[in-house]
């Protein structure tokens, strides 16, 4: 049978196997095991059978609890089922595995492995998910390759079915998950010949049926559920030979064979390491260097490392063994040692004790890879080396510097095995720029040569607007085993100009390496523009420089930022690994694969940039010197906070490796605000304030997403030693003459979204183009930018206690304490974020979700949330995906329990603090910003007065005493949290009663892991898991916690009316039980530009989709109608709304009559809804549920 | 008494045809039409330049964010079935053209020469039976000759109709400088067929906003003269069909137009205002008007009143002009 090889990452060479070899798959999202769900969806919605000719029923969950429960229920009515998974979400389904496997239930779980959040979340690559399930039940396989997560995905299923012992397929997140290769895939016939279904129909026949019934699930007692727990073993001690024979039988029909154990090395090793995963290749790759130069080691990897077969495993290894490493990618806190040591160990000391062997070899354990923690040939070496020693390090880390517990082992950096038959290429790309995708393209094309290999890997920014990828490529003539990152590079691709003063990009070029610069700058001119560093690395290394404008040239040829195809042709031009000819007639004909289906349009402008690549490529005349007076710039400014220098910025610099253990927080805290010093300067355009034709309404700032405009008022007289660029109007409000007012842009922390501008109401009476803030090249106003900063800085925030909290206008002089985020251009959550953090910051706690306000919110480098200049800010915390509404209770339970107690020791204490303080501490009104502002001089009154004392009610008071300012505890995520994976929790909060406050960031799909739907996601709209448009209308949230009666609710669009919002948020706080926010969030997913986005939020409104409104439980007890309707009713037709965004519009060109149908359904559905909310909005108060 | 007519060679069994319009972008909906009794239907148009602007925006957001982020390789699914905006026009009109029995005629809107001819071949291949010619274009630049004008549109007729086997129909504006030369012109350039005529977007300025904005009024009777009249006077002189557009409230104009010389009669604007069910009204109004007359079919009226039956065609309709001017008296429009 021809061989058919294809480049695929991971996730998609499992995949293609478990979809076809299951006839269900229960999914929910989560990285990095996404993809896999994503394709299964994708694939049945393309019509793509299984290997029966069946298209598997694909079913999204609510959670990964909800996906292992629908997995249980369909094996137990005989379907072969399957789900993919990771991390956090794995953990929920244990429950579930237990019961699986004790019922022997044949199935397999397809899992890319990721660490679990601990002191930080990590969404990155390891093993502490999985070996966390090794008491379920489950055999544990693992690959350590992308071919092998396809080819053992084959044996997983066959082993399964004949075993009824469960399977927990695992290969590593990212590093295999993610990993493009060059893979032979198995042809559907022989999956086919490697399933037997006399097994299927064995598994069907112990299915549930009312004809032949039988119960299971039954409860025992301590007299039968030890003996029954016992009764499976013959089971388990099967699995291995059923698995060997599998390989085997696998193995005979794709010509790869597998081992349980799989040795590689010296014959006669003395050393050998022990791994599970993608590093057995690096050791593999590095023991075979090792041995060529002299050396006796060997490698050994674990394939099936539950049931673990003790007998099998010491018969791979070589007798000659005497010192053993075992490398774990997981950490055992306060264990002996991690997993798969102490198997190793136990194994060795199971049998000397038994006398089978007569010595033990020395076993050392050792962690490695945590978090996708790089692991190369150099510290394997390092292993390697380790063993040589006396006494080998026991508990050692490889791959990070220990300087406070000492357990790291000493790697040589310069220690490299690449072969050099291997093209190696570095891409610095930008996230919008397509280089990602066409390198992808490009493995494809070079993979395409039966001769030829290729290996594709991406690492990205944690931003999400203007973030950086950097592609590492390898071709050669050999299957390429090194998943690793690149450490030197023959080919280096800047594809922003400005990452040369931003990152060390040429750090990895090789020596003779070819660099292509996309670079405004000509040939001629370059040099001088390129920083004094890389000047010096080009010349030190005889560095070969191209430079093309390939931004120009896609900007003239309509293609926006998306340079890809641009550079993809210099590329091939310039690395020589194809003839020219050839490469572009490929790059044309991936191009059109491509975007063929998106029309011809986008197909001939992607030629036509293909085509005029070469003509605009120059090669750059390289002096002999370096000399120019350009330098790379400071990532953070000399004045930021030690934190921010010692530790924020070797991120930034893309040298986070090289911190220290001891340069990091022990528990995960992390200071807050340091967005503020890195100054991305990521936009083209940023806003230009006009001053006088501004009218100082605020609404620009209000909808900044970044908090990017500020804006404050003064006394004139603060206006003396102003630069001549920075900008004031006279305060257009009444009573304040001498007032002056700046709207100021911080243009180095714009994302250029221009949101501001489309929502500025304020035209030049002569030119109706021109608005009171205009977008104009950052770079022009760039230096004025940056003195003004520095001056408006230096004024005054406005007093609190004077601003107008009712109104936009208002808010506006309200510092922002959630700045600079790395969120989307335009994103549609963070205003609500900022708006919060103005109106309630210094007294703001924060329970947050996972998902993107999470990401934006928390993901190093940097963090948003801020402190003000007394040090008072957003105090925040992520703890879970699906436990927040809980875990923010929680804050509240606590805050309540400390409040009471220090009320008492105030009352305890009043005879040395007086009855006037105690009494009006006890007794202070907390409503307004004076308010807060007396008490918080009160409480410090208290504090002074207990100064000193050292009694144990002094002392306590004085740690307590904080709590006697109210604080305002928030609970916010998305969709996907509120309305699916945490709606038990939310629906318990609503329920309690307890003052907290919910906002609900509602994009309407799932935003950070992709786009994929949730229960929020509206009727006909596309989404990934509802690809042909949602067949169910979005979940009624607020109408459902209205019907508690005692939940204060709100409905809010920013866009539509920021006033609403505001009072809203407002109301919300003040309400002193549960609250609940549903904001209405544009989103990238939407397929709409969101430059627009707000008067998109306003289409939504107008249209009645998104009705706004309020319901204030306090109403009702002043005897009051609660239910208040703010938006008119529906005045465009839905269609108008919803036509501008593409996951409506698609629908239309793919499944026009459905589209029409559920456009219909939805306007007849919301007109239905439109009636109901009047119908509240208009009954007597006395008809809601009493207060 | 018969009702039948033809048009671009289709044989109808009437000739109140739904011309193309929101209702006629649906399969649902032009399946609506025929069970309300309409002759024929035309499809709403394929606009070229849509299709080019929605393709441009599907690729644009559906790669927003792609391949930037670790979490998220895309932002939106794969549609296996998204073939460029122009697949969900076509598969439409296949499949209305499969369950339609009266003929479906597509329209349409070309801006580039390929996408003329292009889109024409797929609207064939999807199952017309007809391509009406929606050319809409309003010439601004002053370099532009009205001659400039007249031979690019000539130049599309003639490609599309040499690469189409399907009768071709062109839709016109009102503004030649001679239309009955560039009727005669069009029909030597392939056209089989003229719809008289096309209603252009009436620009306005919102004086709250100083905003340009620009509407599609629904047609009235008030709009019958100008194509009656053309009707009236390229009928018999052609060797094509006409069909008649604009001002269609009811029977009483469909009579006019067939009195002129109409082969068939367009309706959009009385369907939207009244419903679908209006068609089998006019189709009733027609039937009784020409019993009520002693007429036995459509065919005796068609031509009754056409310009061959006045002689010195331009000298009266000189005079009429010069009538109304001299009947007018401030006042009288009031009343």
């Amino acid at each position: 049978m021809p061989v058919k090889s294809v480049v695929m990452d991971g996730n998609t060479a499992a995949a293609h196997i478990a979809y076809r070899v299951n006839e269900v798959c229960a999914i929910f999202p989560i990285t990095p095991s996404s993809t896999m769900a994503e394709l299964a969806d994708a694939w049945a919605a393309q019509g793509v059978k299984n290997i029966w000719g069946q298209v598997p029923v694909i079913q999204q969950m609510q959670s990964e609890g909800g996906a292992a429960g629908a997995v249980h229920g369909a094996l137990q009515s005989g379907a072969l089922t399957t789900t993919f998974t990771a991390s956090q979400g794995f953990l929920l389904m244990l429950p579930n595995m237990y019961k699986i496997a004790g019922e022997l239930t044949p199935c397999v779980f397809h899992v890319a492995a990721r660490a679990i959040a601990t002191q930080a979340l990590s969404i990155f690559g390891d093993h502490s998910d999985v070996m966390s399930a090794r008491m379920v039940g489950f055999a544990m396989l693992a690959a350590a390759s992308v071919q092998e997560s396809h080819d053992l995905a084959l044996v997983a299923q066959a082993a399964t079915l004949e075993s009824r012992v469960p399977v927990l397929f695992f290969f590593d997140g990212f590093r295999t998950s993610h990993e493009e290769n060059k893979i032979n895939l198995i042809p559907d016939e022989q999956i086919r010949a490697a399933i037997d279904d006399d097994l299927v129909r064995a598994h069907r026949a112990r299915a549930l049926t009312p004809e032949r019934p039988v119960v299971r699930g039954t409860a025992h007692n301590p007299d039968t559920f030890f003996q029954a727990r016992e009764s499976a073993n013959p089971f388990y001690a099967r699995v291995p030979d059923i698995v060997e024979r599998a390989m085997e039988r696998v193995g005979a029909l794709i010509g790869r064979q597998y081992r349980l154990f799989r040795y590689s090395g010296h014959p006669q090793a003395e050393r050998v390491v022990i791994v599970i995963g993608s590093a057995f290749e690096v050791l593999d790759e590095t023991a075979g260097w090792l041995n060529a130069h002299g050396e006796k080691v060997g490698v050994l990897h674990v394939t099936l490392y539950r049931p673990w077969d003790a007998e099998r495993f010491r018969a791979a290894l070589p007798p000659t063994v005497t010192r053993i490493a075992v490398l774990d990618r997981t950490k055992e806190v306060g264990g002996p040692g991690e997993p798969l040591y102490l198997d190793v160990l136990t194994t060795f000391a199971e049998a000397f004790g038994a006398g089978r062997i007569t010595s033990m070899p020395g076993i050392v354990g050792g962690r490695y890879g945590l978090s996708s923690k790089d692991f190369d040939p150099a510290m394997a070496k390092a292993v390697f080396d380790e063993l040589k020693k006396p006494q080998p390090k026991h508990g050692f880390t490889v791959g990070i510097n220990d300087d406070v517990s000492h357990t790291s082992l000493t790697v040589d950096p310069d220690f490299d095995i690449e072969s050099p038959e291997v093209v190696r290429a570095l891409f610095f790309g930008l996230g919008a720029d397509g280089t990602v995708g066409a390198n992808k393209n490009s493995t494809k094309i070079l993979a395409s040569d039966p001769a030829r290999y290729a290996q594709g890997y991406f690492v990205y920014d944690s931003k999400k607007s203007g973030s950086y990828t950097i592609s590492h490529l390898r071709f050669g003539p050999r299957a390429i085993r090194a998943p690793y990152l690149l450490k030197s590079a023959n080919f280096v691709g800047i594809h922003k100009f400005d990452f040369l003063y931003k990152l060390d990009t040429l750090s990895a070029a090789a020596p003779g390496a070819t660099v292509l610069i996309n670079s405004p700058h000509g040939a001629d001119e370059v040099w001088n523009e390129i920083p004094r560093e890389a000047q010096q690395q080009i010349v030190d290394k005889r560095l070969k420089v191209h430079v093309i404008d390939a931004s120009g040239v896609a900007s003239s040829l309509g293609l926006g930022s998306r340079v890809n195809t641009i550079l993809q042709t210099c590329f091939f031009a310039l690395s020589g690994v194809m003839p020219r000819d050839k490469a572009i007639e490929a790059i044309k004909q991936a191009t059109e694969k491509t975007y063929a289906k998106k029309g011809k349009a986008i197909v001939e402008k992607n030629f036509a940039a293909i085509d005029s690549a070469l003509s605009n490529l120059h090669e750059v005349r390289v002096p002999a010197k370096a000399a120019g007076h350009r330098f790379r710039l400071a990532l953070v400014p000399e004045t930021a906070p030690d934190f921010v220098r010692n530790v924020t910025a070797p991120i930034l610099a893309l040298r986070g490796d090289s911190l220290p253990v001891s340069a990091l927080p022990v528990d995960g805290t992390y200071p807050t605000g340091t967005t503020r010093y890195e100054k991305r300067n990521i936009a083209d355009e940023v806003p230009v304030w006009e001053s006088d034709l501004c009218i100082q309404c605020g609404q620009c700032a209000i909808v900044c997403p970044h908090s990017v405009i500020r804006s404050k008022y003064y006394d004139e007289s603060r206006l003396e030693g102003a630069p001549s660029a920075f900008k004031a109007a006279p305060i257009n409000a009444r009573g304040y003459p001498d007032s002056r007012f700046t709207l100021q842009i911080y243009v180095e922390d714009c994302t250029g979204c221009g949101v501001c501008v489309e929502n500025c109401p304020a035209h030049s009476p002569e030119d109706f183009t021109v608005k009171a803030i205009n977008m104009k090249g950052r770079l022009e106003h760039l230096d004025a930018g940056r003195e003004s900063i520095r001056f408006f800085e230096t004024l005054p925030w406005a007093d609190r206690t004077r601003v107008n909290f009712s109104n936009v206008r208002g808010v506006q002089f309200l510092e922002p304490l959630f700045e600079f985020s790395g969120a989307c251009a335009g994103c549609g959550e963070t205003p609500y974020l900022k708006l919060l953090s103005q109106l309630f910051g210094d007294r703001l706690q924060i329970a947050n979700a996972t998902g993107c306000s999470s990401i934006y919110g928390a993901n190093l480098p940097t963090t948003p949330w801020a402190a003000n200049a007394e040090g008072r800010g957003p105090a925040w915390a992520n703890s879970l995906f699906e436990d927040n509404a809980e875990f923010g209770l929680g804050y509240r339970l606590a805050i309540d329990s400390q409040t009471t107690l220090a009320q008492a020791l105030v009352r305890k204490l009043a005879p040395r603090l007086g009855d006037d303080l105690v009494t009006a501490v006890l007794e202070a009104p907390q409503v307004t910003e004076s308010d807060f502002r007396l008490q918080r001089e009160r409480v410090a009154a208290v504090k002074a007065r207990l100064a000193g004392a050292n009694d144990p009610d002094a002392a306590n008071l004085a740690a307590l005493a904080d709590f006697l300012v109210r604080r305002s505890v928030w609970i916010i995520g998305g969709d996907g949290w509120a309305y699916d994976i945490d709606y038990g929790g939310l629906d318990h909060v609503l329920a309690s009663g307890k003052n907290v406050n919910i906002l609900v960031l509602d994009t309407e799909v799932y935003s950070n892991t992709g786009g994929q739907a949730s229960k929020a996601t509206p009727l006909g709209a596309s989404a990934k898991f509802a690809a042909a448009g949602k067949t169910t209308p979005r979940k009624d949230l607020a109408l459902m916690a209205i019907a508690y009666g005692s939940v204060y609710v709100a409905q809010i669009a920013m866009g539509a009316n920021n006033e609403q919002a505001l009072v809203a948020m407002r109301e919300a706080e003040a309400y002193s039980g549960p609250s609940l926010i549903l904001a209405y969030s544009q989103c990238i997913a939407h397929g709409t530009d969101l430059r627009h986005g707000m008067k998109q939020a306003a289409r939504a409104v107008a249209s009645g989709y998104w009705p706004l409104l309020r319901f204030d439980p306090t109403m009702r007890r002043r005897g009051m109608n609660p239910f208040r309707l703010d938006s008119p009713r529906p005045r465009i037709p839905l269609e108008e709304y919803r036509y501008n965004e593409v996951r409506f519009k698609a629908l239309t060109q793919t499944h026009p009559d459905a589209a029409k149908r559920m456009l219909e359904q939805s306007q007849r559905g919301l007109e239905e809804r439109y009636q109901i909310y009047e119908d509240l909005a208009s009954r007597d108060g006395s008809r809601f549920h009493p207060a | 008494m018969t009702l039948a007519t033809r048009y671009l060679g289709l044989p109808l069994a009437h000739p109140i045809v739904a011309a193309a319009s929101p209702l006629t972008a649906t399969l649902d909906g032009m399946r609506e039409l025929e069970d309300a009794g309409a002759a024929a239907v035309v499809m709403a148009s394929l606009y070229e330049e849509q299709i080019r602007a929605e393709d441009t925006a599907y690729a644009l957001y559906t790669e927003l964010g792609s391949d930037s982020q670790a979490e998220a390789g895309s932002y939106f699914p794969e549609l296996p079935d998204y073939d460029s905006g122009v697949s969900g026009h076509l598969e439409t009109l296949r499949r209305a053209s499969e369950a339609l029995d009266v003929p479906v005629i597509a329209s349409l809107n070309g801006t580039t020469a390929a996408g003329w001819t292009g889109h024409a071949r797929a609207l064939e291949q999807a199952g017309a039976a007809a391509i009406e010619l929606n050319i809409y274009s309003v010439p601004v630049d002053p370099a532009v000759s009205g001659s400039e004008v007249e031979r690019r549109i000539l130049e599309i007729v003639r490609e599309v109709a040499a690469t189409v086997r399907v009768p071709v129909a062109v839709k016109l504006v009102p503004y030649f400088s001679s239309m009955p030369h560039m009727s005669a012109e069009l029909v030597r350039a392939g056209a089989g067929g003229l719809v008289l005529f096309n209603r252009l977007y009436a620009p306005d300025i919102d004086l709250t906003t100083l905003q340009v904005t620009r509407s599609l009024p629904l047609s009235s009777a008030a709009e019958l003269p100008l194509s009656l009249v053309w009707i009236a006077l390229l009928s018999r002189r052609l060797a094509c069909s006409l069909a008649a557009s604009r001002g269609v409230e009811s029977h009483v104009e469909v009579v006019k137009y067939l009195l002129a010389g109409a082969d068939v009669v367009m309706t959009a604007s009385a369907l939207l205002r009244y419903g679908v069910r209006h068609l089998a009204t006019m189709r009733e109004g027609l039937e009784r008007w020409l019993e009520a007359n002693g007429y036995e079919s459509v065919d005796a009226i068609r031509g009754l009143k056409d310009a061959t039956h006045v002689e010195h065609v331009d000298a009266l309709l000189r005079a009429q002009y010069v009538a109304a001017l001299t009947e007018y008296l401030p006042g009288k429009l009031v009343q």
